[in-house]
Parts: C-alpha cells; sequence; structure tokens
C-alpha cells in the first residue's frame, strides 16, 4: 500500500488523539456515552475555529498573536451587540472582518513581520472588549445557545459540528483553487504571482477568512459559557499555534492540513480533561499539558524518521 | 549632514524620537511639574524590559522560528524560589542571585534540549517548557508572601546620583550585552546563523553550541529580571512574569532588530523598553480607561513599525 505523505502526516496526530481517548475511557468507562464525549469535547469547537483561523495566517507564512484577544473581543460583542441588536452586532462583525483583511494588505505592502503588526492588534481587540464588557457579563443570543447545546441523535454535537469544520476548510484549502494559491503564497509568492494571482489580494482573502473563522470561534465561545469577559480567550493565542502545529502544520512553507488542525484542537481539549480524570494536583496540571505536548511532538519525530527510512530504503 | 544621515540610518534612532516625543507630550501635560519623578520611574521599569529584552533578542537574532516564551514563567519560578531561599535574611542574598542563575540555567538547558533533541520548532518548545516552569511556580509559591531581605530591597528601590540602581544594573548588563554581540566571535556567530544557519554551518561555526548558549543566556537574563523584579516589588507574585511575554518580543522589535534575525541592536532595547513605559504613563496622565489605553498603545505600537519598519524585508 503506498501513502501520500500527506495521509502520513495526519497519521500520527490521528494516532495521539485515540491514544488520548483510550487512557480517558481506560480511566473512565462512563466517559464512553454520548454525553460523556458531549461533556469532553465541549469546548472544542471554539478552540477548532480559532485553530483553523491560525492555520489560515499560517499558511501564508505568517502568524497571529492577536488570537486570543481577538476571540475575546468576538466574544463580548456576541454577547452584548448580537444578543440586543443583531444587525449591529453582524456589522460589527463585518467590520472585524475588513479590519483582518485590511491588516493582511498592510503587512504584505509595508513587508511588515506580522508578529509585531498583530501583537500590537492584540493590544488593540483587548482594549475594544475592555470597553464592551469592563466586568464580566452579557447574555448569549438564544440561537447559538441553541445550536451549541443540539443534541442530534447518536453523534454529540461538538464532534459532528468538528467533523463539519473540518470537511469544509478541508475542502476550501486543500482541494479549491483559491486553497493551493493560498498554500502557494507560503511556498513560494513569486510563483504565484508569475501564475497571475496577485498576491496581495490573496493575502488580503486569507485574513478577512481567518477573520472569519475567529469570529465564528468567538461566537460559539459564548454559545457553550452563556456570558463572555474580555479575558475569556486570551490562552486561544498559544493553543491556536500548538494546535496547527500538533496537526501536522509548519510554520513556514505553506504546509499546513485542515483536518490535522481539527484534529490538534480536539487532542488539546481531550489532554484538559484526561488530565482531571488522572486527578492531577491543580499545581500540575499546566505542566502536565505541557509535558503531553512534547510526547505527542516526541512521537511525531519517531514517526517521521520511520517514513524517512522507508524512503532511502 | 553627513553625521546626522549617518544617525538617521541607525535603526534605534527611532525608538528613542518616539521616546523623547512621548515624554515631551507628557511632561507638557504636567506642566513640568513630575518631569524628575517620571525619568527615574521609566528608567526603572524601563530597566526590567531591558534585562528580558536583550535575552530575546539574542534569541531572535538566531533566526526565523526562534523566541523564547518561557520568558515569563522563568521569571515567576527564579522570583519565587530565590526569595524562598533567601527567606529575608540579608545574608543569604549572594545565594538567592545564584539559585536565580541557576534556574535560568537548567530552563535554558531544558529548552533546547527540546529543540535540539525533538526537533520541535522554538516557539513550541519554549511554550511547553513554560507550563512545566509555571507549574513548578505554583507548586511552590503556595503560602505565604515571602518579603525580600531588607538591604536588597533597599538596594532595588533606591538611586544613585538620581539613576535608579535597577537601570545602573541594566545598564551594566546592556554594556556586556554590547560588547559580546559587537567585539566578540560569538556575536559574528550568532549574527552568521540568523543571517544563513546553512551558511554559518559550511563555514565550521558551531551552530549547536552557539544556539544552546544563547538559550541559556536568554533564561538567565530573565530569571536575573525576575529576582529583581521580585525585590523590587516586595515579593514574588504568580502572573508578575506576564505582561513580559509581549513586552520581551515588542521592545525587541521596535528597537529595530530585524525579526528575520541576523541583525540586532541593544541601544534600540533601551528606546524601545522607555517608549513603551511612556506611553503607558502618557496615556494614564491624560485619564483615559484601560480600554483606550490599551487600544491607544497598540495603534502606537503599530504606528512606530509602520514608520521606522518596512525598509528591509522582514519577513
Amino acid at each position: 500500500m503506498k501513502l501520500s505523505s500527506a495521509t502520513v502526516r495526519l497519521i500520527i496526530p490521528a494516532a495521539s488523539l485515540a491514544l488520548l481517548l483510550v487512557a480517558v475511557f481506560y480511566m473512565q468507562p462512563r466517559a464512553m456515552s454520548y454525553t460523556g464525549l458531549n461533556l469532553l469535547f465541549n469546548l472544542a469547537v471554539p478552540i477548532a475555529l480559532a485553530t483553523i483561523a491560525q492555520m489560515l495566517i499560517m499558511a501564508v507564512n505568517d502568524l497571529d498573536l492577536s488570537m486570543g484577544t481577538f476571540v475575546s473581543f468576538c466574544a463580548c460583542v456576541a454577547a452584548t451587540f448580537l444578543q440586543t441588536s443583531p444587525a449591529i452586532g453582524i456589522l460589527i462583525f463585518l467590520g472585524a472582518i475588513a479590519v483582518y483583511a485590511a491588516i493582511g494588505v498592510v503587512i504584505h505592502v509595508r513587508e511588515l513581520p506580522s508578529i509585531v503588526v498583530t501583537l500590537g492588534m492584540s493590544f488593540v481587540w483587548g482594549g475594544l472588549a475592555v470597553l464592551l464588557l469592563p466586568s464580566p457579563g452579557g447574555v448569549a443570543p438564544g440561537w447559538v445557545r441553541w445550536l451549541m447545546t443540539a443534541k442530534p441523535p447518536v453523534v454529540p454535537v461538538a464532534i459532528v459540528a468538528s467533523i463539519l469544520i473540518a470537511a469544509i476548510t478541508h475542502f476550501v484549502v486543500m482541494r479549491s483553487s483559491f486553497g493551493v494559491a493560498i498554500r502557494g503564497v507560503g511556498g513560494n509568492h513569486r510563483s504565484v504571482e508569475r501564475a497571475g494571482w496577485s498576491v496581495i489580494r490573496l493575502r488580503a482573502a486569507t485574513y478577512a477568512l481567518a477573520g472569519v473563522f475567529a469570529v465564528l470561534s468567538g461566537v460559539a465561545l459564548v454559545g457553550l459559557t452563556t456570558s463572555a469577559d474580555a479575558n475569556i480567550a486570551l490562552r486561544y493565542t498559544l493553543l491556536s499555534i500548538a494546535g496547527v502545529i500538533l496537526g501536522g502544520g509548519e510554520f513556514v512553507g505553506g504546509k499546513v492540513s485542515p483536518i490535522g488542525a481539527v484534529i490538534g484542537a480536539l487532542t488539546l481539549t481531550l489532554a484538559g480533561s484526561f488530565l482531571s480524570f488522572m486527578r492531577i494536583s491543580p499545581d500540575w496540571q499546566i505542566g502536565a499539558q505541557g509535558a503531553i505536548l512534547v510526547v505527542v511532538l516526541a512521537l511525531r519525530l519517531a514517526l517521521n524518521r520511520l517514513e524517512t527510512r522507508e524512503k532511502t530504503r | 549632514m553627513n553625521a546626522s544621515r549617518l544617525l538617521l540610518a541607525k535603526p534605534w534612532i527611532w525608538s528613542f524620537a518616539a521616546t523623547a516625543i512621548v515624554w515631551l507630550v507628557t511632561i507638557l501635560f504636567t506642566g513640568g511639574a513630575s518631569s524628575l519623578g517620571l525619568s527615574q520611574a521609566a528608567l526603572t521599569f524601563a530597566a526590567f524590559s531591558v534585562i528580558v529584552g536583550i535575552g530575546q533578542m539574542f534569541v531572535i537574532t538566531l533566526g526565523p522560528g526562534n523566541i523564547d516564551l518561557s520568558v515569563p514563567s522563568t521569571m515567576t519560578l527564579s522570583g519565587t524560589l530565590a526569595l524562598k531561599l533567601m527567606d529575608v535574611q540579608d545574608g543569604m542574598i549572594l545565594f538567592g542571585l545564584a539559585l536565580s542563575v541557576l534556574i535560568g540555567f537548567l530552563v535554558g538547558i531544558g529548552n533546547y534540549a527540546l529543540i535540539k533533541l525533538l526537533r520541535i520548532p522554538p516557539i513550541i518548545a519554549t511554550l511547553s517548557m513554560s507550563f512545566v516552569v509555571q507549574s513548578t511556580a505554583i507548586w511552590s509559591n503556595r503560602g505565604l508572601r515571602i518579603k525580600p531581605p531588607q538591604s536588597l530591597a533597599e538596594f532595588t528601590t533606591s538611586s544613585l546620583g538620581g539613576i535608579p540602581n535597577i537601570a545602573l544594573v541594566a545598564l551594566a548588563l546592556s554594556l556586556i550585552a554590547w560588547v559580546l554581540l559587537e567585539k566578540s566571535i560569538y556575536g559574528r556567530w550568532i549574527s552568521a546563523i540568523g543571517q544563513s544557519t546553512f551558511a554559518a554551518r559550511m563555514t565550521g561555526i558551531p551552530v549547536d553550541g552557539t544556539r544552546f548558549v544563547t538559550y541559556i543566556l536568554c533564561a538567565v537574563l530573565a530569571s536575573v529580571a525576575g529576582y529583581l523584579l521580585a525585590s523590587f516589588s516586595g515579593g514574588a507574585a504568580l502572573n508578575m512574569g506576564a505582561e513580559y511575554l509581549l513586552m520581551s518580543i515588542a521592545v525587541v522589535v521596535i528597537g529595530g532588530t530585524a525579526v528575520a534575525g541576523g541583525n540586532s541592536n541593544i541601544p534600540g532595547i533601551w528606546g524601545a523598553s522607555l517608549f513603551m513605559f511612556l506611553v503607558v504613563s502618557m496615556l494614564n496622565t491624560y485619564g483615559f480607561g484601560a480600554g483606550f489605553r490599551l487600544i491607544l498603545t497598540g495603534l502606537i505600537i503599530i504606528a512606530v513599525i509602520l514608520l521606522a519598519g518596512g525598509r528591509q524585508s522582514a519577513r
């Protein structure tokens, strides 16, 4: 059987997710039910959406350090404006997406390091979020709440949503010509340019699309938590980067995998549940999360070595 | 004419110009009443950013992808454990310092071990490391807040001839770093690695050894900054390093060090650190709320980057 390298790339994240899931089921057999799975993966949906957003930015060789504050800001908008006057809420979201596209253009035109620009933007989003909700509060719009707590038959909503996200983004990023061009910008933007694409438009579109997913992430998060605060998603910046890397993505070269990114996000979510089942003292929970990250990456290295050995043989 | 052109070509001049403007605007508002106090506070708080920033700068100079995210947790752990060891006794001050340098060494070794042995991208390796370090800090920080020894607290909060002692320490460290960077073979090596790792390896530069030393250096500087910050603020807190994650990256980049690596400068870090502190205090003086302050800080950072950056391709 011949496996493409893209498939091999996916095997490792999928295997580590499966391993973690088996470990959780072993320790807590009752988790192996509809409700159990729903609880385990509940928070995965917003993390997966943020990871996809980060993945798009990473596909064009950039990095978004404002992801966490932006998702927090979107959550605040969703819990305030989207609830009271949906039209204004949607306008704000459209504006925010336009700002993301503008950031892409500015980064491209002035050849600025994306890390710094998004670092600056993270202050801006954080400030806007604090202005909207100085103290925790707000109410999730009813339809968002309904959507996130829906109970479809057989498979919990979190898993349905994850599969949907993975399928849609896989189609857009891996199968459509737009997706190929995006990854091409990361791989070699000159050749994309010579092929007749406008790199500046591509970058703007990529950033806008990332903005769309980040907005969805914020809305989904509020659907789960019912209220928001300005710091609700700060850890999403690092979580989303870790999710992309866990899923087999790379920082440069346009090498990304949407399915992998979603699996990476699921793995990170599950790692949190796994630790609470292990009854690890809260002091060490963050540390153990770091350790899990290292173990998964070590696994990936081992498998990569196997792969190259196969090739040389 | 020639001299001014030479000066304008220096990447760090922009951060100093911005600092001077912000300083003047703040002083104008207060009518010059607080100019000495403001300058002293700026020097003190900038000093912490400078110490952390120098370490981060060395790491960033190594080239794309090199960044140390474990800085905040290293600061916290070092401050916590050092104060615990010193236990308010003046005689233990040097032992406390030695312990925090040791912690820096261990974290640096850990970081590079992950990067090299597991071939993890530095951003993820140092992130995982920071989780472990932060956990250790949480675990050891239980209980009461321990005060720093009397004379150490006095040293960190007083000043010599109008210049805060902390700023003098930072200045001394900057001088050492400058000599390392500009006059030593090590400085040439990290610049060469940042410009092209492959070419550096071909010319026989010990790439791995140099990177190893650089990650250790960054972690040691972070833990020394943590030690000083904990003594300055009268005790260690678990979140004391938090703001230095973004700060350490921001001062390096605003200061004119190329993000793509291979080009660094130390005066710029001073300019940028003073600038970052003064922006916040300027917005405070003008009575902006927390939200507006954050927004304006972000917009000012972007404005400075737009003005100063983009001269060379740095992505």
